[in-house]
């Protein structure tokens, strides 16, 4: 066990991707964590946790994408946790792949609603995670996701 | 009260279509949507666009069955608060999502739980009839449990994962 308490950013984009890593939080006990999704008004469900408002796209908007992307990054570089946490979609692939770059450790729970294959973006942010989880047994394998359950 | 909801991504308009025409030859005064932005505009049932999340808790803890999209918002939102819930899966070949995994979503959860599914239209009309049977399981607990979270528990503290 670390002694120090470690630092988390949590961050989805909002509907279905953060309603399943709200389900996550008993597993950041014990630890420092900043919850980040698209909108004010998910503050209310994280009540007395810090929460951060970032930008949210979708790939059927670049301009926006980018926009994602700088705000992830002056988020990443302002808090500087240990561990970065998403269960998707596109704001979790940025803040994985930048939270890589610059050093921090980060887990993708692929979402529950990829039932058939992973998404794209947990494909892609998936593969560079230091832990990279699917929800359905059936999608893990060798140097892909492993299942250790799911959100239910 | 029924509620009927979109997600917060795209609207569905084959399904709103098919509620609002069944709300229509039913005369049912309960029903309320929220239809998502730029989308067909239902006649015969009250609606909004978005709800901002408290007003989203809000209606689903007054109502008493949820019909949905396929979404893992609605439908975790659904088992939490203990409401049946009827699914369509929205079709990304038809332009209502990204991708396509909402059917499979649908067929998954269907054989997980509590979840009905209509996959299209004719389904949807046939199973709205009988919605006023629909009954709901307990509600789930708020948070995951055991081995996921205590394998994302090991891996931030020790930085490795519980084996599967």
């Amino acid at each position: 066990m670390s002694r120090t308490k470690p630092k988390i950013l949590a961050i989805a984009s909002g509907g279905g991707h953060w309603v399943q890593l709200l389900r996550l939080r008993p597993a950041f006990e014990g630890c420092n964590v900043v919850f980040a999704t698209a909108k004010e008004g998910y503050r209310a469900d994280v009540a007395g946790a810090e929460f951060r408002v970032i930008t949210d796209a979708n790939r059927s908007n670049k301009i926006g994408l980018l926009k994602s992307a700088w705000s992830i990054f002056t988020l990443l570089r302002r808090e500087r946790p240990n561990v970065v946490i998403s269960t998707g979609a596109a704001p979790g692939f940025f803040a994985l792949k930048m939270g890589k770059m610059m050093g921090f450790r980060t887990i993708w729970v692929d979402s529950i609603a990829n039932a058939e294959e992973l998404s794209m973006s947990g494909a892609q942010a998936g593969a560079t995670a230091d832990l990279w989880l699917t929800q359905w047994p059936h999608l893990a394998r060798d140097g892909g996701p492993t299942c250790m359950g799911n959100i239910l | 009260m029924i509620l009927v909801t979109v997600g917060t991504d795209k609207p569905f308009d084959r399904m709103m279509k098919v509620v609002d025409r069944w709300a229509a030859e039913r005369g049912r005064q309960d029903v309320f949507a929220q239809i998502g932005e730029g989308g067909w505009e239902p006649r015969h049932i009250p609606f909004v666009n978005f709800f901002e999340p408290v007003e989203f808790k809000q209606r689903f803890a007054a109502a008493n069955l949820i019909i949905g999209h396929a979404g893992m918002g609605t439908i975790l939102s659904a088992l939490l608060h203990g409401k049946p819930i009827l699914v369509m899966p929205k079709l990304a070949r038809l332009g209502e999502h990204r991708n396509e995994h909402q059917t499979a979503t649908a067929k998954r959860m269907m054989e997980l739980g509590n979840v009905n599914v209509a996959f299209d239209e004719a389904e949807m009309l046939a199973k709205l009839d009988l919605v006023d049977r629909l009954t709901a399981r307990e509600p789930i607990g708020a948070y995951a449990s055991g081995s996921l979270v205590e394998g994302i528990r090991n891996f931030i503290w020790t930085g490795k994962g519980t084996p599967p």
